[in-house]
């Protein structure tokens, strides 16, 4: 028993040396430059590929070939951290937080395009590190070397960070900027070359990470997404911008994770999470994290919300119209993909009331649309439910778990309230994906079919654009009734909003779980649409969906999530038709938007017009 | 009657800083009292304890007797208490009378209803308020591009919402001109005495302390070094020490 508690601990430490070195160089770019990474998974995701080349082409036998190739490949992520950095990251500085973000998604897509095509869909299998291909025996088992490695590498790269920290001028701005970056760019120092060298030097990191994994695991195209995912839950845990902690929480997970595979293993993503959840509400900052001094002044300003005008309801009319009519026009498989439309756009609107009014961000937002789809298609399949009692199954499923998750969510404020959402989706579709028994995993549950009447696929299109203009309607007028203004001054100044007797928590709450509930409903609807249900409803990918379906459309606008749902899927479905690296397209389009319409459409056209008006307004006054 | 506002030996320590060391005072109803001292004197720290935002180490707070003592902020507000910060704190993607408005929501307890324009309810208390502040004209502007002077006043106006028996104004006047500050001033001072409202204010402008204050209370270093009148406080030798140099008879910042 005890050999095996030894052995599994390493194994847990080999494991969270990657770990590591992927989320610490997140933590680090965060601390610096206010930029939440998302390609940080598939830089290490490319530092694996670049390896796997580099070494077979240098020879994997000799020592020279396979390290000199670790550490070429390690350079050369780097490089592509500078890329991306000075491409795109240097022009949207400015850009709200959100949008950042966004155009680091369009760089994951992009990625995971040029992995595809250039070393193609099958999984790389890497040689064994010269000098450590044998085994030791430890407590009777046989244990790789390289494992033993791996556990030092992590302490090993800790101690010359610390060094280069403490030792070396760049490494003081670093850690200067991490407390204050503000006061570091009013003491003359150049803030472009730092947050460049800083990009490169996090992105190095991830490609050791990645370059690292290869005599130990296969290199496929699905590492970005679960690493980005794992290393979102470390930084957190260990406190964004704390190199040691990211360390103690990287140890953590792995040896938590090697001992979840041994003991339970269906729940250890449950596991980890629980873990995170108690560490987060222990110390809201992360285990080594403090408050971060908040950049002075307002970043961006804010738009009045306006009820609609004249103009935009006739739009909205005839828009409303146009797809009450369509489907006496137009072909049975753009009725489908019209269905799918008005469905997200349920999906968008729900998040938009977190995002908007709530201001908060949600990373995660696909959980409850999955729930909702999940809720759907289990009461078929268990309880043996129509489609009308699924349909009130699925958003009370939602909205459940939303207001469980919320709970813990509303206590935590920006970039840790946006990853913790992100662990919750994490958790919900890996219990989908884990509990084969209930959820059929990876199979999913098909035959979730609706209703007699409701089988026509006009039918379910009216029935699917009736439920989406009532939630839609519905979600508006909270929006402009006490509840949502209380909601959007918690936003504007929690100060003021604590000071005339408002529970801005609570309210946050309640909002979670109103969205929850409408993304709910917006599952069900799509699981009868489909006729089936998969995890991949939960997975990553369509949080990002909902996202970008709102930064689209434009956060501070009550319209945006709907034109931006038909705005992203249209753009989606043109992209599919066209190419096969459909993602490459779709990123590249996020990147453009997100450099050229930093307000989202809706936004931009409202900025316009106010510009419009108040040049007028000055015209009229001289 | 007890006092609107007693604080009875209110003390703060950060690390080994007694930033407030054994406070008291009272504030009795429509009357202005200013709370003044140099910097770092402990008036902010004394400010939120007085309005939750600061959980004292030591002493209490009692409004109109009952002890508020480390009550949240917005429990605080509930019971009458009506506040306005250093730094304007308004909600930007609302207009002046929206901003108003969602005080007095809250006041009547309805922030929790999903149905219902809130731009249409409590419009009249709303504009009567902006009336009494001068803002009517400006009601429709949003607060995001307001002159700081106008949040100011949208400040106070927001503060009046719950028609309090005590309003905390920490440096009211922080950031305007001469001429705005006095005529804020004197405006507070007469809705305070037509409502019956005890005011206390910290600030640094001695021609606003000496002009509307009927009583000034003197902190340095964490203690009450004098309390009294303008004339009283003016000719204290203490104060002078204190305040030597650094102009007791003209604005300072």
């Amino acid at each position: 028993m005890l050999d095996l508690v030894l052995t599994q601990t390493l194994n847990g430490l080999a494991s969270a040396s990657s770990l590591f070195l992927v989320a610490c160089g997140l933590s680090i770019i965060f601390g610096v430059t206010r930029i939440v990474n998302f390609a940080h998974g598939s830089l290490y995701m490319l530092g694996g590929y670049l390896a796997f080349t580099l070494v077979t082409w240098l020879g994997p036998a000799d020592p020279l070939g396979f390290w000199g190739g670790v550490v070429l490949a390690v350079l050369l992520t780097g490089l592509a951290g500078v890329l991306i950095e000075v491409l795109i990251l240097r022009r949207i500085y400015q850009a709200p937080e959100l949008f950042q973000l966004l155009a680091t998604f369009g760089v994951v897509l992009m990625l995971q395009d040029i992995a595809l095509a250039t070393w193609g869909p099958e999984d790389k299998l890497g040689p064994r590190a010269p000098g450590f291909r044998s085994f030791v025996i430890l407590f009777d088992n046989r244990f790789p070397s390289y494992e033993l490695f791996l556990i030092a590498v992590g302490p090993v790269v800790l101690g010359l960070i610390w060094l280069l920290f403490h030792r070396t001028r760049w490494g003081v701005l670093i850690r200067a900027a991490t407390q204050d970056r503000e006061m570091v760019s009013a003491l003359g120092v150049n803030q472009r070359l730092l947050f460049t060298s800083v990009f490169a030097f996090g992105a190095a990191l991830a490609g050791l990470g990645g370059a690292l994994q290869l005599p130990r695991e296969a290199i496929n195209l699905h590492m970005d997404l679960s690493m980005i995912a794992e290393a979102f839950v470390v930084v957190v845990v260990g406190g964004l911008g704390s190199v040691t902690g990211a360390y103690l929480a990287a140890v953590l997970i792995g040896v938590l994770h090697a001992f979840g595979i041994l003991i339970l293993p269906k729940i250890t993503l449950v596991l980890v999470f629980l873990v995170m959840a108690a560490v987060l509400i222990v110390r809201p900052h992360g285990l080594l994290g403090k408050a971060s001094v908040e950049p002075r002044g307002h970043a961006g300003q804010l738009f009045l919300l306006r009820p609609a005008d004249r103009a935009a309801k006739l739009f909205g009319a005839v828009a409303l119209g146009l797809l009450a009519l369509a489907p006496l026009v137009v072909p049975d498989h753009v009725i489908l993909t019209l269905t799918d439309l008005v469905i997200f756009a349920v999906f968008a609107a729900s998040l938009h009331l977190l995002m908007g009014p709530g201001g908060i961000t949600s990373f995660g937002h696909a959980a409850y649309f999955g729930l909702g789809a999940y809720g759907a298609a289990l009461a078929v399949k268990w309880l043996g439910s129509p489609m009308e009692e699924a349909l009130m199954l699925a958003p009370l499923m939602a909205g459940i778990a939303g207001a469980i998750f919320g709970w813990f969510c509303v206590r935590l404020s920006g970039v840790y309230l946006a990853m913790l959402t992100l662990a919750f989706a994490q958790i919900a579709w890996a219990t989908a994906f884990q509990w084969v028994d209930l959820t059929g995993g990876d199979n999913g549950i098909l035959g979730v079919w609706p209703s007699a009447w409701a089988v026509p696929k006009t039918v379910f299109y009216y029935l699917a654009l009736a439920i989406a203009v009532l939630v839609i309607v519905a979600l508006r007028v909270i929006i402009f009734a006490p509840f949502g203004y209380a909601l959007r001054a918690g936003r504007d100044s929690p100060l003021r909003a604590e000071a005339i007797g408002l529970d801005v928590g609570r309210l946050q709450w309640a909002a979670f779980t109103i969205a929850a509930v409408a993304a709910g409903i917006a599952g069900g609807l799509f699981a009868f649409s489909k006729g089936s249900v998969f995890p991949t409803y939960m997975a990553i990918p369509r949080s990002v969906d909902a996202l970008l379906m709102v930064l689209l459309g434009g956060v501070q606008t009550v319209a945006g999530p709907v034109v931006g749902a038909f705005a992203y899927m249209g753009l989606n479905e043109q992209l599919a038709k066209m190419t096969a690296y459909w993602r490459f397209g779709l990123g590249l389009s996020i990147v453009l938007l997100v450099v050229l319409f930093p307000r989202g459409l809706v936004g931009t056209w409202l900025y316009w017009r106010a510009r419009r008006e108040s040049a007028a307004q000055a015209t009229a006054v001289a | 009657m007890p006092p609107v506002l007693e604080a009875r030996d209110l003390a703060k320590s950060f690390g080994g800083v007694k930033a407030v060391d054994g406070v008291s005072f009272s504030v009795e109803a429509g009357k202005l009292v200013a709370l003044i001292g140099p910097n770092g004197a402990g008036k902010t720290t004394c400010f939120n304890m007085l309005n939750g935002q600061l959980k004292p180490d030591r002493g209490e707070v009692l409004l109109e007797g009952k002890p508020i003592t480390g009550l949240e902020p917005r429990k605080i507000w509930r019971l009458g208490v009506g506040r306005t910060f250093q730094i304007t704190a308004t909600f930007a993607s609302m207009t002046v009378r929206e901003n108003v408005q969602m005080a007095l929501i809250s006041h009547a307890g309805e922030s929790w209803r999903l149905f219902g324009r809130a731009d249409q309810r409590r419009l009249e208390p709303a504009n009567a308020l902006l009336d009494q502040v001068g803002m009517t004209q400006q009601a429709e502007r949003a607060c995001g591009v307001l002159a700081y002077g106008d949040l100011k006043r949208v400040e106070l106006a927001i503060a009046l919402a719950n028609e309090p028996k005590l309003l905390l104004m920490d440096e009211p006047t922080a950031g305007m001109a001469p001429q705005e500050r006095i005529a804020l001033m004197a405006l507070t001072a007469r809705i305070a005495r037509k409502r019956g409202i005890a005011v206390l204010f910290t600030e640094h402008d001695m021609d606003v302390v000496f002009a509307h204050a009927d009583r000034v209370l003197v902190l340095d270093r964490g203690r009450l070094i004098a309390a009294g009148t303008s004339a009283e406080v003016r000719n204290d030798p203490q104060v002078r020490a204190v305040y030597l140099g650094s102009g007791a008879t003209s604005g300072g910042h």
